[in-house]
């Protein structure tokens, strides 16, 4: 008892988040949606005074009956009727009456057309409001959170929920809106003409209401079971069509045709039993709507015969009725598809929720061409054990540091947080630049400092000339053709046939991976940062290139301090100090001259790496 | 010929291509074309009513058949409720059925279809194929036919009524049909274009997101996030012009709607009030079809661009469908032995396991250069061939024509001295043990997916094909043992867990001929030296290819084949080819170099 109290509790407060974060995605188009709420205000309106002109032209003018009743109605139509030139000057001159019903037509399809397009423009700006903001949120969340994520998931949540949480806004809130304004609109209508025959029309009314509403209560889990049931057989097919190749190999096709078949008659059994539910709610409130329209032809009748309505009275009754009856329809349909915006707004907001990355208050821009020092750092993922041990080690600003180590020692990780990807927790040591401590520097300030290639790098879907020059604009095809040929990429580029204008396809598949490394390499260079790291990025590159590169470094970038991880000992050894990183913790640490033979894992490794075949024994 | 053939294609929208599904449910059709019918002529009476509503009991002031007009109301309500719920009932019932039978026929086919196929097409595109074009021709077939009878009935009906009630009149009124069913065509046909620029902004702002976040990190050591966000705010910007842009002309076409139907009411109001008080039960009867007549047009041109959009879901799904297999069983061959739904194995020879490549020259369907020329290679029962070479070298050529998922340009495969097409493909792929170097589970659990190859596996044997690739102890670890659910594509069992369940799935289909495409990914050195041992006893006592990562499946191998730019340069034994120093000397030596030093790192 006591934790579903706790629950609603837990409901509220996610209930206010929710609200909040929709109010902050809203901040650019309220005034949209304030004018979206007059302009339907304005089209009700417009859309009561066609049946107004039918009925003084079928009473007064064509029937020639005076003019009389109280109320504002008559008041408005009587002077207007006279400022006409009366009802007899009217019914000599028709088109007077014609005239009157194309100026209001006018009037209705401008409000028509402005209610539809501002509604457009202010779900638009909605829309565009919460992709940019989720764009930009998502750019700023710490990388842990990045790690944590399925990026399946999240792309979800940025299309398809963000679009349920719009259509709540612009479809499902005005639409009962209007719906509730043509109900109070018509009813106002039609009392002053009849109260009879106003509370006869809305008798039915509540029935069909709520008819729709159980209606959609009750069909929502037949949906939700389609879905499900749509999902697994499109996952059959996803599975068949990626594994084609075990499916023949293993002769299967028989089975496959016969899973999907069984899965797809099931579906369609779902959908048939659905359709049956959702005809018989339609034709059912057809007929109950039918049956209202006829007791009100009937009464109408009966009262216009007893001579408390008038026929173009008559006619407009039945006309306001219609605009009654459809709304009450909808509502059903309306509340129900409201009901489940809230599940993909609280997707939303565990984005927006989830804490950007941020500087301490006090962080500094400091000068980073200073010395890298590590000092006492352990690390640990989270939920993992350590994979860093205590590591002591101190770069000299403007010198080469190699780095060799297995899969799993922790070199990558160490790199990582150099660039603060992951800070450290207090307690765990700590990295200084220049002697000040990476956490009292800004973000943005250090990584630009940092010029780092990832292991697996990734290009942009763009052209390799825009994925080169990302990193600054305005700059010229020199400077990135000058990056391009210090990382051997030029020549390369220059023989595609579109150059540097070739475009990058999806995750760079059109480049082969040693060419996506050597772009990699020619983006980072375009930075012109102190400290440069290289991760693993020469892997895919063949010996020579892998010399040449270096060279170039050397020469363009001497005053730089390179970091170089790498298992190739020609790579690591002109390095002016090299660490062997094992398990986390620094195992050997010299130069390559020092290190070649102290009878490590280092001699081990470039004993082999230099040895050749013949040693080994074939 | 073939360009004919495609021209004739897409005549009438491509619709006669699919004709055929809406023939099986002829009678569902009809009766829904016959209710749908029913409900535009109800539509068309009930303003009757209002008519002789106002014409007698008003103005003849009397109610004297008031209780037979009320009877017969309610009669045709409900006639029309019954009506509007068997031709709702039947077109659901149609789009749903329609889009089963064209999945299961795609589906189907698909089974059939060559590798150079899938090969050419993306994963996604064919399932898009099978999922979505599906469903737009079903309700293609069924609602929009549907719409037509709806609304081009009530149109009919109504002109009808209106000019047997006054011909005049009616012809004014419709004067403005054509006007207003040219302006929609002109909106529409804007909308078509404006919607189909949206939905590739649509993808492409989807790509942006995958972009954004699966390169985070790359972007976040860079520093561009200033840039990537500017850049996605201009893709934002316009969509939001686009969309809005859309906007404008779908809100052109209510307006139009309610100006012309106004127009058609001010007609009718001008001319009709003439005819004076007695007349005003017609009058009014008018006003509702002038109402009514716009909305139906406006229905009319939707129906038609749905036919237009939907023609090009039809060709691709044509396309789908028609595309012959490269690789087909003769007649004589299907005759004898069955085909892939259908085997005959009562026919087939029990397969021995001798691989024979006779002159054959081969080049990819989509190539133009030839992969392989005069190539001769004898594979008795029981050899080791291994396949090493650079990635993207081509080393699936021989795989692909020993397992005839491609067959030679020229010369023979011979499978025990016959040649391969002269058995069915499946009596081959029985045969088969696969192992692919990303393994492929199916969702479901481990049991089922090591009974794939072999539905009819025991326990002692799945338990004894565990124990041979000393998987048994991945699945002991799991906490429902075989029972456990491996995820959809095998998501919760790590890579190497995978294929060592992969291992054991391919021995349980006791196969004479195994094709195993090594894995280079990594992983731990336990699992490493599993998977080494498992590849051993796999290829024990059978005929085996093997595309070799691996220097000690390499060394051990019968017959090496090197292959460079998807060509075999050099062929021997381990010995043999090392003498040689040529590009197997190289490839080994960076190998061996880059294995040891893993192993230090390991020991």
């Amino acid at each position: 008892m006591k934790k579903t109290k706790e629950e609603k509790q837990q409901n509220r407060v996610q209930k206010r988040q929710n609200l909040r974060v929709l109010g902050h995605f809203m901040r650019g188009s309220w005034i949209l949606f304030a004018l979206t709420v007059i302009s339907a205000a304005l089209m009700a309106l417009v859309e009561m005074v066609n049946p107004q002109i039918i009925r003084v032209t079928v009473d007064n003018v064509i029937g020639g009956t005076e003019m009389s009743g109280s109320g504002a109605m008559n008041e408005i139509s009587r002077s207007v009727v006279s400022w006409l030139g009366g009802t007899d000057h009217i019914a000599k001159n028709l088109w007077i009456a014609a005239l009157a019903i194309i100026i209001v037509a006018i009037a209705q399809a401008g409000t028509i057309y402005m209610f539809r397009v501002i509604n457009a423009k202010a779900s638009e700006r909605l829309i565009k409001t919460m992709r940019d903001d989720l764009y930009s949120h998502i750019s700023r969340l710490p990388f842990s959170w990045h790690a944590k994520n399925q990026t399946g998931d999240i792309i979800q949540r940025c299309t398809s929920d963000i679009d349920t949480a719009r259509r709540f806004v612009t479809e499902q809130l005005t639409a009962i809106f209007r719906i509730v304004l043509m109900l109070i609109m018509s009813l106002v209508f039609m009392f002053p003409m009849n109260t009879k025959l106003t509370l006869i029309a809305v008798a039915p009314l509540p029935i069909l209401t709520i008819y729709s509403l159980v209606f959609h209560k009750k069909i929502g889990s037949g949906f939700e079971k389609c879905d499900e049931n749509e999902g697994k057989l499109s996952a059959i097919a996803q599975e068949n069509l990626t594994g084609v190749r075990v499916v023949r190999a293993f002769g299967r096709e028989k089975y496959e045709r016969d899973k999907f078949d069984s899965q797809n008659k099931y579906y369609t059994s779902l959908w048939v039993k659905l359709s049956k539910t959702m005809s018989r709610f339609w034709s059912v409130s057809d007929v109950i709507a039918g049956l209202q329209i006829m007791l009100v032809v009937v009464f109408g009748a009966v009262f216009c015969i007893g001579g408390e309505l008038k026929s173009g009275e008559y006619i407009a009754f039945i006309t306001y009725n219609t605009m009654l009856v459809w709304p009450m329809r909808r509502l059903g349909a309306v509340i129900s598809d409201m009901s489940k915006a809230g599940v993909s707004i609280n997707r939303v907001s565990y984005i927006m929720n989830s804490e950007e990355e941020h500087d301490r208050t006090d962080a500094k821009e400091p000068d980073m061409t200073g010395d890298i020092a590590f000092e006492n750092v352990s690390f640990a993922y989270e939920n993992c054990p350590e994979i860093i041990h205590n590591v002591n080690l101190k770069i000299k600003a403007g010198t080469t540091l190699g780095i060799l180590g297995g899969t799993g020692s922790g070199k990558s990780t160490l790199m990582l947080l150099l660039d603060r990807m992951y800070d450290l927790e207090e307690g765990n040591g700590k990295i200084t630049v220049g002697g000040v401590d990476i956490r009292d520097i800004k973000a943005e300030h250090l990584r630009k400092n940092i010029g780092m290639v990832l292991q697996e790098p990734f290009l942009f879907s763009r052209s390799i000339r825009e994925n080169i020059g990302i990193t600054r604009d305005g700059i010229t095809l020199t400077e990135i053709r000058e990056a391009a040929r210090a990382a051997c990429l030029d020549e390369t580029v220059e023989g595609f046939s579109k150059k540097y204008d070739t475009f990058v396809g999806e995750r760079g598949v059109t480049l082969s991976g040693g060419q996506k490394q050597r772009a990699a390499i020619a983006r980072m260079l375009t930075q012109n940062t102190p400290i440069m790291i290289f991760d693993d990025s020469l892997s895919a590159v063949d010996t020579e290139t892998d010399a040449k590169i270096r060279r170039a470094l050397e020469e363009r970038f001497g005053t730089a301090t390179i970091i170089i991880i790498s298992h190739r000992i020609t790579t690591l050894q002109k390095a002016d100090k090299i660490i062997v990183l094992d398990h986390g913790n620094i195992v050997e640490e010299g130069t390559h001259e020092t290190l070649k033979d102290a009878g490590g894992i280092y001699e081990k490794i470039y004993d082999i790496q230099t040895g050749g075949i013949e040693e080994v024994g074939a | 010929m073939k360009k004919a053939k495609e021209k004739k294609a897409t005549r009438f929208f491509g619709i006669p291509l699919v004709a055929p599904y809406l023939g099986r449910y002829r009678m569902l059709a009809i009766a829904m074309i016959l209710c749908g019918l029913v409900t535009s002529a109800v539509d068309v009476i009930l303003p009757m009513f209002r008519e002789y509503s106002l014409n007698h009991f008003i103005k003849d002031e009397t109610l004297d058949t008031i209780v037979y007009f009320i009877l017969l109301y309610v009669v045709t309500v409900v006639i029309s409720g019954l009506s509007n719920y068997v031709s709702c009932h039947f077109a659901m019932r149609m789009e749903v059925t329609i889009n089963r039978d064209l999945r299961s026929d795609a589906f189907s086919h698909l089974q059939k279809l060559s590798f150079s196929y899938f090969n050419q097409n993306s994963v996604g595109y064919v399932h898009a194929r099978v999922m979505s074009d599906t469903s737009r021709i079903g309700s293609l077939l069924s609602w929009t036919l549907m719409d037509t009878v709806w609304h081009m009935s009530y149109l009919v009906g109504a002109i009808v009524v209106m000019f047997i009630k006054n011909a005049r009149l009616a012809l004014m009124v419709l004067a403005i049909v054509p006007v207003t069913a040219v302006i929609f065509a002109i909106f529409q046909g804007k909308l078509i274009r404006i919607n189909r620029e949206i939905r590739e902004m649509n993808s492409k702002i989807t790509g942006d997101f995958n972009e954004g976040i699966t390169g985070a990190k790359t972007v976040k050591t860079l520093v561009v996030e200033e840039k990537m966000n500017r850049d996605f705010v201009k893709d934002t910007e316009t969509m939001r012009k686009k969309s809005v842009k859309a906007a404008h002309f779908r809100a052109l076409f209510g307006s139009t709607i309610t100006f012309a139907s106004a127009l058609a009411l001010a007609v009718v109001l001008w001319q009709g009030g003439l005819l004076g008080k007695s007349e005003i039960g017609t009058f009014a009867v008018f006003m509702s079809y002038a109402m009514g007549l716009m909305e139906t047009v406006r229905w009319i041109i939707d129906a038609i661009s749905d036919v237009i959009t939907t023609q090009v879901n039809i060709e691709r799904y044509h396309n789908l469908v028609t595309t012959e297999p490269d690789v087909k069983d003769s007649p004589e061959v299907i005759e004898k032995y069955g085909d892939a739904f259908d085997p005959k194995k009562e026919n087939w020879e029990e397969i021995y396991g001798d691989i024979e490549f006779d002159d054959v020259s081969f080049k990819y369907p989509d190539g133009d250069e030839y992969v392989l020329e005069h190539f001769d290679l004898k594979i008795p029962f029981g050899t080791n061939v291994a396949i090493v070479g650079e990635t993207g070298a081509g080393k699936s050529t021989l795989v692909n024509l020993v397992c005839r998922f491609f067959e030679p340009t020229e010369g023979r495969v011979l499978i025990d001295g016959r040649d391969a097409r002269e058995r069915s493909q499946l009596w081959l792929h029985s045969a088969l043990g696969y192992v692919l170097q990303t393994p492929h589970l199916f969702s479901g659990t481990v049991r089922e997916n090591l009974k794939y190859g072999n539905p009819d596996a025991t326990e002692e044997e799945i338990e004894e094909a565990l124990r041979l690739v000393s998987a048994d102890e991945v699945v002991s670890r799991l906490e429902k043992g075989l029972d456990t659910d491996v995820g959809e594509g095998g998501d919760s069992l790590s890579t190497g867990e995978k294929q060592l369940i992969s291992f054991a799935r391919a021995i349980l289909a006791k196969p004479k001929i195994i094709v195993l495409d090594e894995a280079t990914s990594s992983v731990d050195t336990i699992t490493e030296q599993k998977i080494q041992s498992a590849i051993d006893s796999i290829i024990k006592g059978r005929t085996s290819l093997v595309i070799a990562h691996r220097l000690s499946t390499v060394k051990n191998a019968d017959i090496i084949l090197v292959v460079d730019d998807g060509k075999i340069i050099e062929r021997g034994t381990h010995r043999e080819l090392l003498k040689a120093k040529g590009h197997y000397y190289n490839l080994y030596t960076r190998q061996y170099e880059e294995e040891m030093t893993k192993d230090v790192f390991d020991q």
